[in-house]
């Protein structure tokens, strides 16, 4: 495995011991990186404490030191508290480096990401250097930001990250440049979506990619897609199901065994993509829907929010197979993405109702059930969607009206989240202004010191609300997720 | 001649006022606040009063009633005009039992014991005529009018004892009550308001701008946001159109998933609404509960294809039960939800509550 002697600051540590997780091994350029790294930080840190790895907690005033220690203290109380519980996120690492001190870090914690961490300046000068050394320009905050979202990054669309690119780009393959801005423009929307489109453009990328004379193409495209993975994330932070995606074809990439020719080794990772989204999206719909036929009953109110790929294709196929129910359509400004559904469904001739979220509480009587859709399913249990969807739920359960959520398996993730602050996104602010009777209120909020307009996109339900999850492994309760990502984790090793 | 020219006055005034009625509550908001209807209702009841000719009580309770079920019947959601009428209905009564000379106590309320022993004493006919009585009946609206006045200050002034600093409180949409209690706490106190927006209609914008040019520090939110911003706020402080009889609400839409997920999350909800808003209804009365407006505001024309396969529901208000509400802020203090029921037998005698 890696070399455990490596003992420097604390994102290098993670992002070791990330590698070490994926297990993959560290290239010689990272491994000079490191070094350079280490190098760095020991110069900014002579005038304190010499020896790193012993930082305590009761140090200068100095920010980096002091955040580095807050995080060691963090990790240390994380660490212990995991040892004392059966760790699910199996964690070979820990086990596996008796050498170091306890005080060291642990790789409890992944590398925090770092739009979340916006409001910490150390954070944006890394990524600031980052990206400068991938070329990639560095799309930049847009308004006043509620203080309760200091640490997220708020853009605006108007301001798309491809107007500072040079065309044709250099550094980024076509591809992804289009895939970025269909991202940022929000014409690629929805988790499968966004995956699905994610793949093909990585199939481009590696059909159109050439090895070149002394690499290895398994380390080399690995570190070709990195830079398109920065721009994609500065276009549009990446989604769980993306994040996911990404690990497996990094994974398949750097499985491929040396003595492949080019040619072979393309087209196998080309197949083990077209094999993935077959499985893990297109197969798993239709057992999610053949499970949730059995849910669906003759004469049902079914209500459903925002556009669901999933949840869509459930209601054509049970009214395909001659079901007969009626849907809600819950929306919601200022995505208004009901009315997709709204259109896809009375296409197939299913009837529907459309009302805004605010009138749940009045249409929820007459609803029999409610089928929602799912960005991610995090470890302990809480379904991240849309925002609103907890509302939805919430609501449901006032009424006592089962709430069903369907969610593939490649969307399960191992962050645990029990609010919707932490980490979430903040689309353009400017979505909220609305002209009505020819008034615009809101047209000059940027003026006006004091106003903020807050555009969340997702939202955390804790599992509570959810009475059941249906997934392509069957149907269980929101807290079996940790088991089933378990034994995700046994098969991919 | 005087007197038939100022009843066609009169008459005139009260179409005015009804036409008034029906276009105010085209559901967009209403273009006029409770208060300001309040105040005309009352108005255009003490120059009824003071202009009808009239014998006794009754004929003028008569006359009263006629009125009111007309102007009831022109908006029936905006129940503040009811309101007001009964509350001018028991002002007749209470000078008339004054003039009388028998104490107020007696016909109060029916209790089982007055039933059994008073036996015929509750047939009241008002038939007795009074010189003082007109003075009187005019002198009493005066103060009700006074009082209606000082409404939104009373309930202002109290906003100290309940918002501390660095608050967080949320709220929806619009409510004068709300935008003045609010203002009067922030000229002491720092706090951090969260307008959700309440859509259609929006109306949480204006309130956004208008508490923001004071200084107040605010966020707008779209309703789907309520839940995921909850767990920050440390009050949620609501005005209502109506207070109903069993003490719970009848609000803006948005309200009912509001005061869930402050239940939720163990907020207090506080509702400021000012006496004149508080209704003898019940909320069981299924059908005329909702309002409905257009549902081009839902779900607009330019959708043209879909419109005719698709129903699409707009409603106006939510009921909210009285088990989510804390505390009801009035201009006469603040309350429990499980005592509006004796504030209810105060301002209206249970014979007027169905006009």
């Amino acid at each position: 495995m890696a070399d455990s002697g490596v003992s420097g600051g604390a994102d290098k540590k993670d992002n070791i011991e990330r590698e070490k997780i994926e297990g993959k091994e560290l290239t010689k350029e990272e491994k000079q990186r490191l070094r350079k790294e280490k190098k760095q930080q020991k110069k900014g840190k002579e005038k304190k404490d010499a020896s790193l790895p012993q930082v305590s907690v009761a140090e200068t005033a100095a920010p980096a030191s002091q955040l580095k220690a807050e995080r060691r203290a963090r990790q240390e109380a994380e660490r212990t508290s995991k040892q004392s519980k059966k760790g699910d996120t199996g964690q070979p690492a820990t086990t596996s480096k008796p050498k170091i001190p306890p005080n060291e870090l642990q790789p409890v914690v992944k590398r925090l990401p770092e739009h979340i961490q916006v409001d910490d300046p150390d954070v944006l000068k890394k990524l600031a250097k980052k990206l400068e050394r991938q070329q990639i320009p560095r799309r930049l905050d847009y308004g006043y930001k509620v203080s309760l979202f200091s640490h997220l990054l708020q853009y605006s669309r108007k301001a798309p990250l491809t107007q500072q690119l040079s065309i044709p780009s250099a550094v980024i393959h076509p591809a992804i440049v289009r895939l970025g801005l269909q991202y940022s423009q929000g014409i690629v929307a929805g988790s499968n979506a966004r995956s699905i489109a994610l793949l093909h453009a990585f199939k481009q990328v590696i059909s159109d990619y050439t090895t070149p004379s002394n690499e290895e193409l398994s380390r080399d495209l690995v570190n070709k897609l990195k830079p398109y993975i920065s721009f994609l994330n500065q276009c549009r932070p990446l989604s769980a199901s993306m994040g996911n995606a990404i690990k497996y074809i990094k994974k398949e990439i750097s499985n491929i065994p040396s003595q492949f020719k080019e040619d072979d080794a393309k087209k196998k990772l080309l197949n083990c993509i077209e094999c993935f989204i077959e499985e893990k999206i297109v197969l798993a719909a239709k057992a999610i829907a053949k499970s949730s036929i059995e849910k669906i009953n003759d004469g049902d109110v079914i209500l459903v929010y925002g556009c669901s790929s999933l949840v869509n294709h459930i209601l054509c196929e049970a009214f395909e197979k001659g079901r007969k129910f009626r849907v809600i359509v819950v929306d919601s400004r200022p995505r208004l993405e009901g009315r997709e559904a709204l259109r896809r469904l009375v296409q197939k001739g299913i009837s529907c109702t459309y009302v805004l979220i605010s009138a749940v509480s009045y249409i929820l009587p007459e609803v029999s059930k409610v089928f929602l859709g799912a960005h991610a399913l995090l470890a302990n249990g809480y379904v991240m969607s849309r925002v609103g969807t907890s509302q939805i739920a919430l609501v449901a359960k006032a009424f006592n009206v089962p709430v069903l959520v369907c969610c593939e398996t490649y969307k399960f993730c191992e962050r645990v989240q029990t609010d919707s602050f932490v980490s979430n996104e903040l689309d353009d602010p400017d979505d909220l202004i609305v002209t009505r009777k020819g008034e615009t209120q809101l047209k000059d909020w940027q003026q006006v010191p004091r106003l903020g307009l807050l555009n969340l996109v997702y939202d955390v339900t804790p599992p509570d609300f959810v009475d059941l999850v249906i997934t392509d492994l069957g149907m269980i309760p929101c807290t079996s997720v940790p088991v089933v990502l378990r034994v995700k984790n046994v098969d991919l090793l | 001649m005087p007197g038939p020219y100022r009843e066609t006055d009169l008459t005139e005034k009260v179409e005015a006022f009804l036409s008034d009625l029906k276009r105010g509550g085209s559901g967009t908001g209403p273009l006029r606040g409770s208060a300001e209807t309040a105040r005309e209702t009352t108005a255009l009841l003490r120059r009824i009063t003071a202009q009808v000719r009239w014998s006794s009580a009754g004929d003028l309770m008569e006359v009263i009633r006629k009125e009111g079920r007309r102007m009831s019947a022109a908006q029936p959601s905006e129940t503040t005009v009811g309101n007001m009428i009964r509350r001018v209905l028991k002002i007749i009564r209470e000078e008339y039992a004054r003039s009388r000379g028998s104490s107020e106590e007696a016909d109060q309320q029916e209790s089982l014991h007055k039933l059994l022993t008073s036996g015929g004493l509750s047939e009241e006919n008002f038939r007795q005529y009074f010189t003082a009585l007109k003075a009187n009946v005019i002198e009493a609206i005066n103060e009700l009018l006074t009082e209606l006045e000082g409404t939104t200050d009373n309930i202002a002034m109290q906003a100290l004892e309940h918002i501390h600093s660095n608050e967080v409180i949320m709220t929806i949409g619009r409510s004068r009550t709300v935008e003045a209690f609010l203002k009067d706490a922030a000229r002491k106190r720092k706090f951090h308001v969260i307008v959700a927006e309440c859509a259609p209609f929006c109306q949480g914008h204006e309130m956004a701008t208008s508490l923001s040019k004071d200084g107040i520090e605010t966020t707008v939110i779209t309703d789907a946001a309520i839940f995921a911003v909850m767990s920050r706020v440390n009050k949620v402080i609501i005005g209502t159109q109506t207070v109903l009889a069993n003490g719970g609400l009848r609000a803006v839409n948005g309200t009912h998933t509001l005061a869930l997920a402050a239940k939720h999350h163990s907020t207090p909800l506080i509702v400021c609404a000012p006496m004149f808003k508080l209704s003898p209804q019940f909320p069981n009365e299924e059908d005329t509960f909702h309002k409905f407006v257009s549902p081009h505001e839902v779900l607009p024309f330019t959708e043209g294809e879909i419109l005719s396969k698709v129903n699409v529901h707009c409603p106006v208000f939510d009921y909210v039960p009285p088990e989510l509400i804390t505390l009801f802020i009035s201009n006469i203090g603040g309350h429990a939800p499980s005592y509006i029921y004796r504030l209810m037998s105060e301002l209206y005698h249970p014979e007027d509550h169905e006009l």
